[in-house]
């Protein structure tokens, strides 16, 4: 398993020098000029190609490339075009906001949907196991942002009960960090309940017609008790992956999510930084994610282990 | 620290919270127009960026309501007779936030980087021989030739606006983007705690020195009344709203007009046009390919464009704009209707077809670049393209965002190796005002701006604009360049609006001008 | 012992999940409107209006006017066209290179081990960078958002096809093949193949599902199609900020978009059910 592991670590490396180097050459082709961007409306071509020396982006490809290169293998990510902010600390402030916003996510995910994956599985094939299914697509079959204003409408506007937008940093108060995590967890959770909610009730489906499931029957243990006792836990796998993958999703694509709602996540970061061309925390952020997806793909395959024990690589 | 420890210290914090909020005293929230990124209000003319520039730095001279020249952080100055040397003297106890003092050294290290940016302040640096600092608080500017808009120049409202920095930081070059804030300005910028993206917060500058003043535009005294000001950026409008009505922000810089009902039934909030002077929309043509670089054809798409569309598409509500039948921003001294008849008298489709086929038009592919991200330059580019086909022109709309227009317009290859026919977009009125600051009137080929026409005649009549002497002189100048403007055709303006301004029942002091000031505003 | 799945043993358990059929009978109304859509009572839904704008749902305007004075009701049955040819031009093409990519990973090992890790790159980028980028290096058009969207959805799909390879590879027929000597395109095309079918309809209808929620999203970040050419997704991306003004803006392409996804989560759902329940187990 340890070769298993130091190989899987190399891949990663491959897999985001990959990356790197797709992406790099990826905005060096695309249109979009950081300088005529900087500087403003009123400039003229000759401001711009000024600037553009400035930065060195008039500079051919491989020398742009080759100092990216080294500055990564000296741990730095590099400036903003525009703010003239590391890039590291760039990031650095969005982490927590995205990392609140994507667990607060998964919890409702969760909360909502294994129980109805669960409900569906034990009633498989009846009315029962329909109407579950198609109520957990509902959250899916609108776009986040509707689902969005929806909830603002009623819950911020109408009831005053919560707050419109905004993220308070959890030193701030435990209380008002919470209070404006519900909106924004609940609109983006309901999209992936749907997803999750499927997968369960599939691998229960599996699981129940497995035999050692007919072995506890047949011990003489209740439905239920066979049901979240064994089933259950075998049915983790899957359930596992889809967490996952949930997680990878959420890491780059709450985006729609934090612009409803102003959270200062790394979603934002990224858009913002694609439509203004602001190369370096582009390239940092993408290097991060695909790092980031791939560790945690590393960890699910793992963990596949530990739950499941008859998978052994 | 045991964990035991550990917990005490957090579950004290955490209670500690509401009393460090009261400690920070009166705070303001803001929400601005656009995200401010860039720091540096010389490298670029973004008004966001000139905005914070407002709040961190301060200038010579200032424009105040009545378009006079007042002295800011000058106490006196003097012109020779022969308006060659100008003196200025500057005010008493001027510091930089960091402690140290005004000095010439800085000022004249500032107005040098700015005149290597602006329009206007080259040409100044033109006719200027030599900035010399007498003493630390007088210097002295020599002229080669009389310069009428000196004090006009120093004292230009809008981008870019020549404020005062440190010497230190003035010596960086003009095209590279400084990252300091550190200016003599009423408020201090927290850079520690700027969020790009999300929040730039500002705290009271308590050194400042305030004229003795009632403020009036960016003139007058910049009193400042409240502890702190947080710029919150709000990128999704709706939800701008729904925090304006909420309490959860103070005062929101531009509404889009669309939105004013969701804030009108609100009785703690109040929507006002603060700006007196609004925007200017405009239609821009690439002179360098056909069909536009075809005088006739400019022309008769003058006949055919209905401000009154173009209005209603961008302001919504005619209460928010009007049409303006000027190159100059309607309600300013050089506004006038002369020669405007094309654009303002009854809409001729007729004649517009007429002059389509005069100018030998064979039915080539225009090219419309728009920026969907962008609701004023969208809604543009959606009428003319409906004005173009009903004239009979093979028109299409390309779209892009905003970065990736900025980038195309700079393109001068015709329209199959990636060029542009025609783009929209907008100037804040300050920017339209006299021939010297209104960049897209003019005529000088390649150093143009994005369309790059070249009318010799035009820069002539920009010359003599120059060199008028008085006002009445000035708008008979401003006049001749107008009736160029309509002939040559070197935009086409589509209208002026306002974005008004919304703010919550316990903000008042805001000061009613072209741009948006934050000093004077009191918070209850 | 189950064998081989038929055709018609799908077809037959198929019919007998009513909600399926619902679900493919709303969608077959939908597409019924796209293609109907000039003769519905439509009027050109580009052409502007300014004075028109805005205003609520009457005679004139069914579904009421847009912010451009635009007719929505227009605006909604063409739509129509450009929200399901998305959805059904990402579910084919992802589909088409996810099996490609899956037969070739799930046989041939050290392709796998190449492949999935560029997969795994692949779905670290996100699907918002190559939509920009490719409507930046063109214009926003709709080939843009079908490849992006695209490129976003063939590792799901490679992985699934891969997993089937590798489960029906030990099926006792397919190893008697390749013992007998049969060759390796035969095999994929007599034993492997068949047996897939099923299971990638039922996941390209989720795909299909999926990729016209993205084209909204994509809108509402201004990478998607040209707004002047309507959509469902970019509709209600235009007038996301009007949702309390003109509500009705949202609502009608919102409930087209969601009866049309739900139905074809239905569909999918009823598929799924009628297959090989070890085969459905892997969904």
């Amino acid at each position: 398993m340890f070769a298993y592991v130091v190989r899987r670590l190399l891949a990663t490396i491959v897999v985001m020098a990959v990356v790197a180097l797709v992406v790099f050459l990826l905005l060096y082709l695309t249109p979009g000029d950081p300088a005529a961007i900087l500087a403003g409306d009123a400039a003229t071509s000759d401001d711009i190609r000024r600037i553009r020396e400035k930065l060195g982006l008039d500079q051919p490809f491989l020398v742009r490339f080759g100092g990216w290169i080294a500055q990564l293998i000296r741990g730095d990510l590099g400036t903003s075009i525009f703010t003239n902010l590391p890039v590291a600390h760039l990031i650095g402030q969005r982490v927590e906001p995205t990392l609140s916003l994507t667990l607060c996510t998964l919890l409702v995910s969760v909360l909502v949907a294994v129980p109805l994956g669960v409900v569906a599985a034990a009633r498989a094939g009846t009315w029962i196991d329909r109407g579950v299914m198609a109520f957990s697509v509902l959250g899916f079959s609108l776009p986040v942002f509707v689902l969005a204003y929806i909830l603002i409408l009623i819950f911020s506007i109408e009831l005053d009960w919560l707050p419109v937008q905004g993220y308070q940093p959890i030193r701030e108060g435990l209380w008002e960090w919470a209070r404006h995590l519900i909106l924004p967890s609940t609109a983006l959770g309901t999209v992936y309940i749907a997803l999750i909610a499927r997968i369960t009730r599939a691998s229960m489906l599996d699981a129940l017609a497995q035999d050692y499931v007919r072995t506890a029957q047949a011990k003489g243990l209740t439905p239920s008790e066979v049901l979240v006792g064994h089933a259950l836990k075998n049915a983790a796998v899957p359930i596992v992956t889809v967490i996952g993958i949930g997680i990878a999703l959420l890491i780059g694509g709450a985006i729609v999510t934090e612009t409803v709602f102003a959270i200062p996540g790394i979603g934002r970061l990224t858009v913002d930084s694609i439509l203004r061309r602001d190369y370096p925390i582009i390239q940092g952020v993408v290097l991060i994610f695909s790092g980031a997806y791939v560790l945690i793909n590393l960890a699910v395959d793992l963990s596949y282990m530990l739950l499941d024990p008859r998978i052994r690589y | 620290m045991n964990h035991r420890l550990q917990k005490l210290v957090v579950a004290a914090l955490i209670a500690a919270a509401p009393a460090l909020a009261v400690a920070q005293g009166k705070v303001l929230k803001f929400i601005p127009q656009a995200d401010l990124r860039i720091l540096d209000p010389i490298a670029t003319t973004a008004y966001i960026t000139r905005n914070h520039g407002y709040m961190v730095y301060d200038t010579l001279f200032s424009i105040d309501d009545k378009f006079q020249v007042k002295p800011q952080m000058v106490d006196k100055w003097e012109m020779s007779k022969d308006g060659l040397t100008y003196t200025f003297t500057l005010r008493p106890g001027l510091k930089f936030h960091d402690g140290q003092a005004v000095k010439s050294a800085d000022c004249i290290a500032s107005i040098d980087r700015w005149s290597k940016r602006d329009a206007l302040g080259q040409k100044l640096a033109e006719a200027t021989e030599s900035w010399r600092a007498v003493n630390d608080t007088t210097f002295t500017l020599k002229l080669k030739k009389p310069f009428p808009l000196t004090l006009d120049a120093l004292a230009k409202p809008s981008s870019n606006v020549p404020f005062i920095m440190p010497e230190r930081i003035a010596k960086t070059d003009p095209f590279k983007n400084l990252e300091d804030p550190i200016g003599s300005g009423p408020f201090k910028m927290v850079k520690a705690e700027w969020v790009p993206g999300n929040k730039v917060v500002y705290i009271k500058n308590t050194d400042y020195v305030p004229r003795k003043e009632a403020p009036s535009w960016a003139s007058g005294g910049k009193v400042v009344k409240v502890d702190r000001v947080e710029w919150i950026y709000i990128p999704d409008s709706a939800t701008a709203a729904a925090a304006l009505n909420a309490g959860e922000a103070d005062i929101w810089e531009q509404v889009p007009p669309d939105l004013i009902p969701l804030l009108s039934k609100n009785k703690s909030v109040t929507v006002k046009n603060n700006d007196p002077l609004g925007s200017m929309g405009m239609i821009r043509f690439n002179f360098l390919h056909p069909p536009f670089n075809n005088e006739k054809m400019r022309q008769a798409l003058l006949y055919a464009v209905n401000q009154q569309d173009y209005v209603i598409g961008i302001a919504g509500d005619p209460k928010n704009g009007k049409p303006c039948f000027s190159y100059f921003t309607c309600g300013t001294p050089l506004a006038t209707e002369a020669a405007a008849d094309p654009l303002k008298g009854k809409r001729d489709m007729e004649k517009a077809k007429q002059l389509v086929k005069e100018s030998g038009y064979k039915g080539e592919k225009v090219v419309i670049i728009d920026a969907t991200d962008q609701p004023i330059v969208h809604s543009q580019s959606l009428l003319t393209l409906e004005i173009l086909k009903k004239m009979g022109v093979n028109a299409e709309i390309q779209a892009g965002d905003w970065g990736t227009l900025i980038t195309r317009r700079a393109v001068k290859e015709p329209i199959d190796k990636g060029g542009w026919n025609i783009f929209h977009t907008w100037l804040v009125g300050p920017d339209m005002v006299n021939p010297a600051v209104n960049f897209p009137i003019r005529g000088t080929g390649e150093k143009a701006w994005f369309g790059w026409p070249t009318d010799a005649k035009m820069e002539e009549l920009r010359e003599a604009w120059f060199n008028a002497k008085d006002l009445a002189e000035s708008k008979k100048a401003a006049e001749a360049v107008q009736r160029r403007a309509f002939e040559f055709v070197p935009i086409i303006p589509t209208g002026q609006f306002i974005l008004p301004t919304a703010y919550r029942a316990n903000i008042s002091g805001l000061i009613i001008a072209p741009i948006n000031l934050l000093w004077n505003v009191e918070k209850k | 012992m189950v064998a081989s799945p038929t055709w018609r043993g799908f077809r037959d358990a198929f019919r007998r999940h009513p909600t399926a059929i619902a679900g493919g009978v709303i969608l077959l109304v939908m597409i019924a409107i796209a293609l109907l859509a000039p003769w519905l009572g439509t009027v050109d839904p580009q052409a502007v209006a300014p004075v028109r704008r805005l205003k609520q749902p009457s005679e004139e305007f069914w579904f009421g006017s847009d912010m451009m004075g635009r007719d929505v009701y227009s605006r909604v049955l063409y739509g129509a066209r450009v929200s399901l040819s998305i959805g059904i031009a990402v579910a084919i093409l992802s589909t088409l290179l996810g099996l490609a990519i899956g037969l070739i990973t799930g046989y041939i090992r050290w392709v796998d081990a190449i492949v999935m890790r560029v997969m795994d790159g692949l779905m670290s980028i996100p699907p918002v960078l190559l939509a920009i980028a490719l409507m930046a290096l063109t214009r926003a058009s709709m080939e843009n958002v079908i490849a992006a969207i695209t490129l976003a959805e063939v590792p799901r799909v490679t992985r699934l096809v891969r997993s089937l390879v590798l489960t029906l590879r030990e099926e006792p027929y397919v190893v008697a093949a390749i013992a007998a000597g049969t060759r390796l395109p035969r095999i994929l095309l007599r034993h492997i193949l068949p047996n897939i079918v099923a299971p990638l309809l039922v996941q390209a209808t989720y795909v299909c599902a999926s990729a016209m929620i993205t084209e909204a999203i994509l809108s509402f970040i201004g990478a998607g199609t040209p707004p002047n050419i309507p959509s469902w997704g970019n509709i209600m991306a235009e007038a996301r900020s009007l949702f309390q003004i003109a509500g009705y803006l949202i609502l009608f392409p919102g409930v087209c978009l969601s009866l049309t996804v739900l139905a074809i989560n239905l569909l999918g759902d009823g598929m799924r059910d009628a297959l090989d329940p070890r085969l459905a187990r892997r969904m």
